[in-house]
């Protein structure tokens, strides 16, 4: 367990595999919050705060009640499971001991329960085994990957929003995820780099 | 009974985890219980729900805790105006302040009327044209750049482009004042709306310059001030301005300006009505 493989872990999740725009995780908050900056950062402080509690708990389920009793084929099940009550436990306890930090993340906590890229990350950390530090590390910086992507598109449209420049048939949608698209054709440069 | 098991086990493994999840959430329930006060909760019933941000406060739930806690006073609701006040008032057990209905109004009347240095081909947004060079298209360096970042951010709809320059319609204006923080020339001002009368221009520049910049400005000739039977108006830095307190609407100074920049809303409706 050195630095470089945990930079390489974070260096992957953040560019070369990033969970929106490589592997199309998290889609939904994607293009639903990202019509305003300010929203899209909020949104994304939350999902990167949410994947890494995530990650931690759903590593120590996995690894002290799920592998010991041979049931590994219920991760997808638990995991669910685990993160509903996560959030919402940490939503009870940010309004109790976080009013600041509860204000900022608050309507959007709740939106992240049913969100496919913090289901997704702690299923990859399965998937690749990572260990307890790896898995943290992989789900804080996925979600960092997911914060600099929802910040990117939420640019890109509020640009389109002030300078409307294409056909009208595009209004709206159209154009989001024509301009998506071409965002994460922009990531796939990514592709390759490795770290040693 | 071996062969059962694999059935039971995740029955009984995923129903323990859930039970214990559901005692720790029932707990901390119970245990991060944050205490409302329940008039907290009857204010923002009452509250119009547009979460403007008009009031100073993180919206309308910002302002219902802010009343409670005593930091913001009954009236400090724009778009509910009086009813809300009364309601809030009641529910506070205290005397509703009275309020007066403030109104935003666009201090330009230039518009297709001032002179442009060149056309401007950017986003249609007001800080992009300022950040263009020359610092926008408009010869008026106090002047209305007509790209609507105004209209945008009002979320009433009171807010529009007419002749290129933004007006404010004053029936749907809540004076939440969204606007005037957005203005980057800071054209916008919040008046009462009993003031009727106002004068259409922003600039400090001497007279003759706001001629040759632009047909609708103000050249701080003083005209307005030697016929206003009530000295309510007064040229300051080259720029007339109507008191509110001492102005009566006569309409006076609206015949009289030899640049047709003070508007009143009563001639506007005489016109409509033609």
């Amino acid at each position: 367990m050195s630095i470089t493989s945990i930079f390489s872990i974070a260096l992957g999740a953040i560019l070369v595999e990033n969970f929106v725009l490589v592997q199309f995780l998290g889609i939904c908050p994607f293009l639903g919050v990202s019509k305003k900056q300010d929203t899209a950062i909020g949104m994304g402080l939350a999902v990167t705060f949410v994947m890494g509690i995530a990650s931690l708990v759903c590593w120590l389920v996995n690894y002290y009640v799920l592998v010991p009793l041979n049931m590994e084929f219920m991760q997808t099940v638990a995991y669910i499971l685990i993160i509903a009550a996560l959030v919402q436990f940490i939503e009870m306890f940010l309004q109790k001991s976080m009013p600041g930090l509860y204000l900022a993340l608050g309507i959007y906590l709740p939106l992240i329960t049913t969100n496919c890229a913090v289901l997704g990350v702690v299923l990859l950390n399965t998937q690749k085994n990572y260990n307890l530090l790896e898995s943290t590390v992989y789900g804080i910086t996925g979600g960092l990957g997911f914060l600099l992507a929802i910040v990117l598109f939420a640019s890109v449209r509020e640009r389109l929003d002030a300078s409307a420049e294409y056909p009208k048939a595009f209004d709206g949608f159209p154009v989001a995820l024509v301009s998506a698209g071409l965002l994460s054709l922009a990531f796939m440069g990514f592709s390759g780099l490795k770290v040693w | 009974m071996d062969a059962l098991l694999p059935i039971f086990l995740p029955v009984v493994v995923l129903g323990g985890l859930g039970t214990v999840f559901g005692a720790v959430l029932g707990v901390a329930a119970k245990k991060f219980a944050v205490d409302k006060d329940e008039r907290e909760e009857q204010i923002l019933g009452i509250l119009p729900g547009a979460n403007c941000g008009g009031c100073g406060f993180p919206g309308c739930s910002g302002f219902a805790a802010a009343v409670v806690s005593g930091e913001a006073t009954t009236n400090g609701c724009a778009v509910g105006g009086s009813e809300v006040t009364a309601l809030v008032a009641g529910i506070m057990g205290v005397e509703p302040e009275d309020a007066e209905r403030h109104v935003a109004f666009v201090r330009c009347s230039g518009g297709a009327r001032s002179n442009r240095k060149y056309d401007y081909v950017g986003l249609d947004d007001c800080f992009s044209a300022l950040n263009a060079i020359g610092g926008g298209p408009l010869t008026c360096r106090f002047g209305c750049l007509g790209l609507g970042s105004c209209t945008r951010v009002c979320q009433f709809g009171a807010l529009s482009l007419v002749n290129g320059v933004a007006k404010v319609n004053r029936e749907k204006c809540v004076g939440c004042m969204q606007c005037v923080a957005t203005c980057p020339k800071r054209l916008i001002t919040k008046l009462p709306y009993s003031s009727e009368t106002r004068v259409g221009c922003n600039s400090h520049a001497r007279g003759a310059a706001v001629r040759k910049l632009c047909e609708a400005g103000c050249i701080g000739c003083g005209i307005c001030v030697k016929n206003c039977p009530n000295d309510a108006i007064r040229v300051e830095d080259n720029l007339a301005i109507i008191d509110p307190a001492k102005c009566h609407n006569c309409g006076i100074c609206v015949e009289k300006c030899p640049r047709h920049i003070i508007e009143s809303v009563v001639s506007v409706r005489a016109e409509a009505k033609v």
